[in-house]
């Protein structure tokens, strides 16, 4: 058994806050009704519970309460903001303008469009993978009708320069999406202020339930449902509401929004304590992502001549959970082989294919302590010697040394 | 430990691979893999009279493919080189009590491995 239980993977999800269980709880048990049946006192409890969620995730992120559509998550907020303002403004034109670091969700919701005609112009981002918002200006064209660049990309941690991007698309009349599953509940996000028509939310991602999201749809926006049913959630998404979710949602958000900047500045101790650990202690690392625009409490970086998987197994072994954008850790329960490619945004920031394998993001979460990160200091330069000791790639470079080549 | 993607032998492997190392005056080395594709593996052979008496390796990748050549080198001591040709990535994987779907290749590497060793040690003693 690991002597240590360290979750240093809040990028991939956070767990439930006990008041946010507290505030599902009832609509678990008690209070099972429909919002949909709003005629007898269960349905009515439902809309009650449905209602008070939508202002408070409204207020979190300084939207009205009608702007927010409930979703199963941000991959189905992705996959709506992306193809259904494709659709809806498909006579407007069919350019979609998209940066290469997104997630999968927004991504692969980009062949399909493809095949229907639409034409998409990718914009790259830097080293530090922040995308240009001048590179978004000049890729808009008269029949552009949407931008999407995330608000933080979970992988290596870089805020994207969402304000500046949403100027630009108010001025040109465009629609502009921002994916802000990972920063949401973590830095601060007024949609008003970044100008942004669609923003996906993820609860999980700060401290509430899996399988609620939400598509925040500024008032006036047209959008095509992509789920054919009933007239649910203003008629952007089909779907009896997953009501227990949407409390705990909602009961996350107010959380959130008032406990953040506390959870900020005690996450940016400990990243230094982290960061400037490993810095000290492993040679041979670069740190990825932008070193000061970043989301609180995470380090991101890679290894030379260590494989990512092996770095990740040896930390688990030692009680540490982490997330790697290694070719191999990537899908283990895919099927095919073509599923372990290297992570797409550290070959989006020119880290060569052969070092991508070595990615480690450390995302670190309010719960977590200075013990903690300091454990993860105590093991990790033994882990990379480990590796090294085993690595041909290692040995030839000590080799070149020694030749003084 | 919790039980993770891998069988509780991969993880001893893994964790204690044997054979670890370099064989100075080897007979035979082979190379496969390429860093870029996640995985690499160099190993060393050395072969007395028709028989392998020793086998080391150095591996760059993932905990599948250092199992894998971990395992194949414990298979390979003592085998004549003949009996070494006939290993298959398929017995590497059932010898660490399967491998998952999308680590299959790592099975394969060693075994291309030990092949190219071979190889190498064809070359260099013509019959």
């Amino acid at each position: 058994m690991p002597l240590a239980h360290i979750f240093f993977d809040h990028i991939s999800t956070t767990p439930l806050d006990p008041r946010v269980l507290e505030a599902m709880m009832p609509y678990l048990t008690e209070w099972y009704g429909n919002p949909s049946s709003h005629i007898h006192d269960q349905g009515q409890r439902a809309v009650q519970a449905v209602d008070a969620a939508r202002a408070e995730v409204a207020r979190f992120v300084n939207a009205n309460p009608q702007e927010i559509v409930f979703t199963s998550g941000s991959t189905e907020a992705n996959n709506l903001a992306i193809k259904g303002a494709a659709a809806a403004c498909a006579k407007k034109g069919k350019h979609l303008v998209v940066s290469e670091v997104e997630h999968f969700s927004v991504l692969n919701a980009l062949p399909s469009l493809r095949n229907g005609g639409y034409e998409v112009t990718t914009l790259s981002a830097d080293s530090d993978g922040k995308v240009d918002p001048d590179d978004v200006r000049r890729a808009i064209r008269p029949d552009t009708v949407l931008v999407s660049v995330m608000h933080a990309n979970a992988e290596i941690g870089t805020i994207e320069p969402i304000g500046e991007i949403g100027r630009i698309t108010r001025e040109r009349e465009v629609l502009f999406h921002t994916d802000a599953t990972a920063s949401a509940g973590h830095i601060p996000l007024d949609v008003r202020e970044a100008g942004a028509d669609l923003v996906t939310l993820s609860a999980h991602n700060f401290y509430g339930p899996k399988g609620t999201g939400a598509l925040v749809v500024r008032e006036g926006v047209r959008l095509d449902s992509q789920i054919d049913g009933g007239f649910q959630e203003m008629g952007f998404r089909a779907g009896t509401e997953n009501v227990p979710g949407i409390a705990g949602m909602g009961k996350a958000a107010a959380i959130a929004s008032s406990e953040m900047g506390e959870w900020a500045s005690h996450l940016r101790r400990l990243e230094k304590r982290l960061r400037d650990g490993i810095a000290s202690s492993v040679t041979h690392l670069h740190f990825t992502g932008h070193p000061t625009d970043r989301l609180p409490g995470h380090v991101s970086f890679w290894v030379e001549y260590a494989e990512g998987e092996s770095l990740l197994l040896f930390l688990s072994v030692h009680g540490v959970m982490a997330a790697s954008g290694s070719a191999c850790s990537s899908n283990l329960k895919g099927r095919d082989e073509e599923d372990l490619v290297a992570s797409h945004v550290l070959r989006a920031i020119g880290v060569p294919s052969d070092i991508c394998t070595g990615s480690i993001t450390f995302s670190m979460g309010k719960g977590n302590t200075e013990q903690e990160v300091d454990h993860v200091l105590s093991v990790l330069p033994g882990i990379v010697r480990r590796l090294w000791e085993m690595s041909p790639t290692y040995l030839d470079y000590q080799k070149k040394i020694l030749q003084g080549g | 430990m919790a039980s993770g993607p891998y069988s509780a032998k991969v993880m001893d492997h893994f964790m204690n691979p044997r054979n670890v190392g370099e064989i100075e005056d080897a007979s035979g080395v082979g190379e496969v893999g390429n860093p870029a594709c996640g995985d690499m593996m160099r190993l060393y052979l050395k072969v007395e009279g028709g028989r392998i008496v020793d086998a080391k390796f150095r591996t760059f990748g993932c905990g599948a493919a250092i199992a894998s050549s971990s395992m194949l080198t414990e298979m390979i001591k003592g085998k004549t080189v003949e009996e070494a040709r006939a290993i298959t990535n398929r017995h590497v994987a059932d010898a660490l009590d399967g491998l998952p779907a999308v680590k299959i290749h790592c099975s394969v590497m060693a075994e291309e491995a030990v092949k190219s060793a071979l190889d190498d040690y064809a070359r260099k003693n013509p019959a």
